[in-house]
């Protein structure tokens, strides 16, 4: 029963802006908005359950370790954990572009947690709370059909005044674990579900969506046989994630993962006992991500394989508990043990935690604008898996940026947008804002139209700044990212005017690399760009080379070597900035204008883009469609 | 927005007047004309609102003899630098020297997009905006609609299986470069690079077809349909007896298809002669008209034969749904009998029944552009002729139409269709540069990654030729034919 009428109160501790969860994306959120000099308020069903990993071990991958270091370069938290807590970590995509690599590290969960955590309580400004936020309260705001936030109630009753509310609820409204025919009222990993929160939103006129994601099942290291697995290690020399890490401060020792494989006999288990799956019997509703199937769909989906590959990864390093990468799942408690047990070293495996789904309510994100504050309710903002993301990097890379505009908005500031050409966190916002979502949000490499220049390895260069503009960034690390940026371009400008001669020693270590002789003088920099040839192989034939950091070294490297390729996308950009620059007036009445289609007109309406280039990513928005809104707006002007 | 680029377009109507203009307009104007134009003087020098005799050269072959006028910004329609070529009307010529003016650096101007630039230059008050933009959304809306109708057919399916393929590629590396640890790509260059030269090759085959000058040379593929014993053969008859006609047998690709060329009025037509396909029971009938629309497909002209003795059946009302986006001549044959079909009831059933395809079509979109086709697409595209095999008489008639149809580009039914065609000429030819692109990452070894940008750039631009947009594709084809997840 929630609180009743005797039980309400109002705590008149001065708070400024109420964090609504401290999973992800409502631990950056609560910092940023204390850092950025906020009086914050987060709360939580469980102070356990703060930061919490439950599903996949890892922080990181492809895309989503580029969200990390975004996240880093504005001045987020996840990096600067993760790297004190990995326990394995690795560069994937190593040999492909340098567009596409991406780091993943394995994590210790708890103690992820714990040091987040820590890094919470000793954050100035903020306090931490254990209860469920039941309400948001608002008034009537200034403009017609828009209500303004000015605080949140509890549970218990107690209603606390402020003047932005972040909602970072992520799996845990109305939540539902299920498999089999067991269903159980509770958030992951049993912790409490947040159940009426929903309503109070709906109430303001929010529109619920109700999604679907799930988790394998955990198994006892000790009843796994790894020498029937192929070992897993992580990469000789770890990169860290955070741009303020000390390199030398990563290399530690590290653990394994394990890898293994399905067969025929898990798949005819699997196919023997669909008719038990609770997707079967409709127990469950919501709609699930395609990107992280469960074995059964997978099954079914791709029934001429014969095997999928399962990775079997350390929880931590001081618990037994193994995560079964691949293999998530929500068929009965005895399906699951004899599915696992016919996986080749996992014949005795000892199930820990069983494999689940959970359904939860989140929003249709395109009620907010690309500041992630709700349209219609003023202060209220939003992130993560709530906005109908997936994923620990999504949720935080959300999460600070609906931290950084909750406090911009009470500085009386512009919110800050990070465009599609500016990062993976702009174009993750920028999908969730305007397209039409059916399953939750990953992000993916192919996501991001310009992913040449938004590398991992240039997310500070490209971001920085910006997270010193807000007040994220400290003066010492702005300053040396300045003098980072001069370096580079320094050296970029020496190497392409250095001449290299035809003497013995050039041809002799083309030579070495395979690379066809010179028959005259040539830049430095026509070397750099031939394919099996870099920057720093050159190194003995360059006489006049500066000593230089490492960081700064592979700068030069990727922008000579890709330049032609980066000056092409830089043009688009520059197309791209064009659109995205002509603003749109909030209040346009998109009706006045007669020559638009009436489908046109509707989803402008509903969606209210900020921009042309927004309006014209929208789906039922046509290119005619953009020139008349030219036209209007270049004739309104 | 786009200030900067130079665009052109025939800003005449695509009749067979006597003379056609062809606009540019843009910083770049001035350039292009001076890198075509062979007169006294180059024309880039020459004052504002003059008129210079000469002529445009393509490389050294003269196109034609033309008044160029040069008109400098501000004082123009669309307030930038202006050209305009007055060349010799009929659609050959001036779409030859479009295509030169477009190979030499312009743009093809979007529809309405020489309004829209003089409005947003300031050259037109307010109160015009409403008009201009009425004008962006119907030209773009009838172009779209042009576009796509024409490309019904054999075309559409081509560029689709292209584009499957591509995308199909693209998924395959985009998710091994999302899941490395399942998705391998070893040497997956070697295995692209012959896939990716196959589809450049299929590209300028398509482009070599949309030659504008293809009609005139090698002529018209026409195919005849018309239910079993309405004289398909009689007419085949007259027409490659007509003019003591040059008759050519071509070895059809399958046994039961000739193909014969012949010359009536100076027109060039590929016969494709459907006649031999015909049974006497109705099932055998039902396969025979479904093998001959098979045939239509490919045409480029449908003569479509009515018998105005007997009622009209199934068949005719499979065929007359057939070309309601087709152009087609219809005869109304053995009028020299007692005739069950007149021409005007003939016009109305037609009319009906397309109205009804119309609708069938637009269920889903709205029905703005209703108005405007719903009356006049008949109209427009079609011809009914009354002719007799029998008795030689209505031939003549048909000649003339046949004459009207080539000579006056009328296998182009209006300006949109045959501006979309150019527009799709140059959507194929970017296609190849990005096709281009890709081999040369490959070749010259570059890492997987790079291969999928240009892919993407290809198979995007190939959706701008049949009305599609990228949108989610990429991310539905990952998911549909690769298992990823965790």
């Amino acid at each position: 029963m929630k609180y009743s009428v005797n039980s309400v109160w109002e705590n008149k501790e001065d708070y400024d802006i109420a964090v609504v969860g401290a999973g992800h994306a409502g631990c950056e959120a609560a910092l940023a908005a204390a850092r950025m000099g906020f009086r914050t308020i987060l709360f939580t069903v469980s102070i356990d359950g703060i930061a919490l990993m439950p599903c996949n071990p890892n922080i990181g991958g492809s895309s989503k370790g580029h969200l990390v270091r975004e996240l880093d370069a504005l001045g987020g938290e996840m990096g600067k954990v993760i790297d004190r807590t990995f326990i394995q970590s690795k560069m994937l995509n190593q040999s492909k572009g340098p567009a596409v690599h991406s780091l993943r590290a394995q994590a210790d969960k708890s103690n992820y947690s714990k040091v987040m955590r820590q890094v919470l309580q000793n954050q100035e400004r903020l306090d931490i709370k254990q209860m469920e936020v039941t309400d948001i309260l608002t008034e009537e705001g200034l403009t017609s059909g828009v209500r303004k936030v000015v605080g949140v109630r509890t549970y218990s009753g107690a209603s606390y005044r402020c003047k932005a509310v972040i909602l970072c609820t992520g799996t845990y409204l109305r939540a539902r674990c299920i498999y089999g025919e067991v269903s159980m009222q509770t958030g992951p990993n049993g912790l409490q579900p947040a159940n009426y929160l929903t309503d109070s939103l709906k109430s303001l006129g929010i529109k619920m969506y109700r999604f679907k994601t799930g988790t394998p099942a955990r198994i006892d290291k000790n009843s796994i046989d790894f020498s029937k697995m192929e070992e897993q290690k992580g990469d000789e020399r770890v990169v860290p994630f955070s741009f303020t890490t000390n390199p030398d401060d990563v290399q530690i020792e590290q653990v394994s993962c394990w890898l293994t494989y399905t067969n025929e006999t898990t798949h005819d288990i699997i196919r023997n006992n669909l008719n038990r799956s609770p997707l079967f019997s409709g127990m469950i509703e919501g709609t699930g991500p395609r990107y992280c199937p469960s074995i059964e769909d997978k099954v079914v989906k791709f029934s001429d394989k014969n095997r999928h590959q399962v990775f079997i990864e350390p929880e931590g390093s001081e618990t037994t508990e193994m995560y079964v990468g691949g293999m998530s799942s929500s068929l009965p408690e005895d399906v699951q043990y004899a599915m696992y047990r016919s996986v080749r070293g996992l014949e005795h495996a000892k199930i820990v935690r069983n494999a689940y789904a959970i359904e939860y309510d989140c929003i249709d994100a395109r009620q907010l604008k690309s500041t992630l504050e709700f349209k219609t309710v003023e202060g209220l903002f939003s992130g993560g898996q709530f906005n109908g993301s997936s994923g620990y990097e999504e949720a935080a890379a959300q999460g600070l940026v609906a931290g950084i505009n909750a406090a911009r908005k009470l500085q009386g500031k512009e919110g800050l947008v990070i465009n599609r050409s500016q990062g993976y966190i702009g174009v993750l916002i920028d999908d969730l804002v305007t397209k039409e979502n059916h399953e939750p949000y990953r992000m993916m490499t192919s996501r991001a139209e310009y992913r040449l220049l938004l590398r991992q390895d240039n997310a500070d260069l490209r971001l920085t700044k910006i997270g010193y503009e807000v007040g994220l960034i400290d003066e010492e690390r702005y300053q040396k990212l300045l003098k980072k940026e001069q370096m580079i371009s320094d050296e970029i400008e020496r190497v392409n005017e250095t001449n290299i001669g035809t003497s013995n020693e050039v041809q002799e270590l083309l030579k070495m690399h395979n690379s066809t002789p010179l028959i005259s003088g040539i830049k430095l920099a026509e070397l750099v760009r031939r394919p099996e040839l870099s920057y720093e192989c050159l190194k003995p034939i360059d006489k006049e080379r500066p000593e230089l950091p490492i960081d700064v070294m592979e700068q030069v490297n990727i922008n000579i070597k890709y330049e032609g390729y980066i000056k092409r996308q830089q043009r688009q950009v520059e197309q791209f900035k064009k659109l995205e620059d002509k603003k749109i007036p909030e209040d346009l009445d998109y009706e006045k204008i007669k020559s638009l289609r009436i489908e046109a007109k509707q989803k402008l309406t509903a969606m209210r883009p900020m921009s042309i280039g927004q309006a014209s990513r929208i789906s039922g928005v046509s290119p005619a469609d953009i020139s008349v809104l030219l036209v209007y707006l270049g004739g309104a002007r | 927005m786009e200030k900067k680029e130079t665009i052109a377009a025939i800003s005449t109507g695509m009749t067979n007047s006597g003379i056609s203009i062809i606009r540019i307009c843009g910083e770049e104007a001035f350039q292009i004309i001076d890198r075509i134009y062979k007169g006294k003087h180059p024309l880039s020098k020459a004052e504002s609102h003059t008129i210079h005799h000469g002529y445009i050269v393509d490389r050294d072959s003269v196109i034609d003899e033309v008044l160029v006028s040069i008109m400098r910004a501000p004082k123009t329609f669309t307030g930038e630098d202006t050209v305009e070529i007055n060349c010799h009307g009929g659609m050959f010529v001036t779409n030859a020297i479009l295509e030169i003016v477009l190979k030499n650096g312009a743009r093809l101007a979007q529809p309405g997009e020489f309004t829209k630039r003089a409005f947003l230059n300031g050259k037109m008050d307010l109160s015009q905006a409403e008009s201009v933009m009425d004008v962006i959304q119907s030209q773009n809306e009838y172009a779209l609609k042009s576009s796509i109708s024409q490309l019904k057919g054999s075309l559409k399916k081509k560029i689709k299986e292209i584009r499957d393929l591509i995308l199909y590629h693209t998924a395959y590396i985009e998710t091994a470069l999302d899941d490395p640890e399942h998705l391998d790509m070893e040497n997956y260059g070697e295995e692209l690079l012959p896939v990716i030269e196959n589809l450049s090759v299929e590209i300028k085959k398509l482009i070599d077809s949309a030659d504008a000058g293809r009609i005139m040379k090698e002529g018209i593929k026409t195919v005849i349909l018309g239910k079993p014993n309405v004289g398909k053969s009689s007419l085949l008859n007259v027409l490659t007896g007509y003019e003591r006609a040059i008759v050519t047998d071509i070895e059809g690709t399958t046994r039961d298809i000739l193909e014969e060329q012949v010359r009536v009025g100076g027109v060039v037509l590929n016969l494709i002669d459907t006649a031999g396909i015909r049974g006497t029971d109705d099932e055998i009938e039902k396969i025979g008209v479904d093998r001959a629309l098979k045939y239509a497909d490919e045409a480029d002209l449908i003569l479509y034969v009515v018998d105005a003795s007997r009622t009209l059946d199934e068949n005719d009302e499979r065929i007359i749904d057939y070309i309601y986006d087709r152009k087609t001549v219809i005869l109304l044959n053995k009028s020299d009998l007692k005739m069950q079909i007149m021409k005007e009831n003939l016009q109305n059933i037609i009319k009906q029944r397309h109205a009804n395809v119309e609708r069938s079509i637009d269920r889903n979109s709205e029905n703005s552009i209703d108005n405007l086709l719903d009356n006049n697409i008949f109209n427009e595209k079609n011809y009914i002729v009354s002719i007799s095999t029998k008795e030689g008489k209505g031939i003549e008639e048909l000649v003339d139409v046949l004459k009207k149809i080539a000579f006056q580009g009328e296998l182009h039914f209006n300006e949109e269709v045959y501006i979309t065609n150019l527009r799709q000429k140059e959507a194929l030819q970017k296609t190849c540069e990005s096709l281009e692109k890709v081999k040369e990452s490959i070749v010259s070894g570059m890492p997987e990654d790079f291969y999928s940008i240009d892919l993407m750039d290809a198979y995007e631009t190939l959706g701008t030729i049949v009305g599609e947009k990228m949108g989610e594709d990429l991310i539905n084809e990952i998911f549909s034919k690769f298992c990823m997840g965790k």
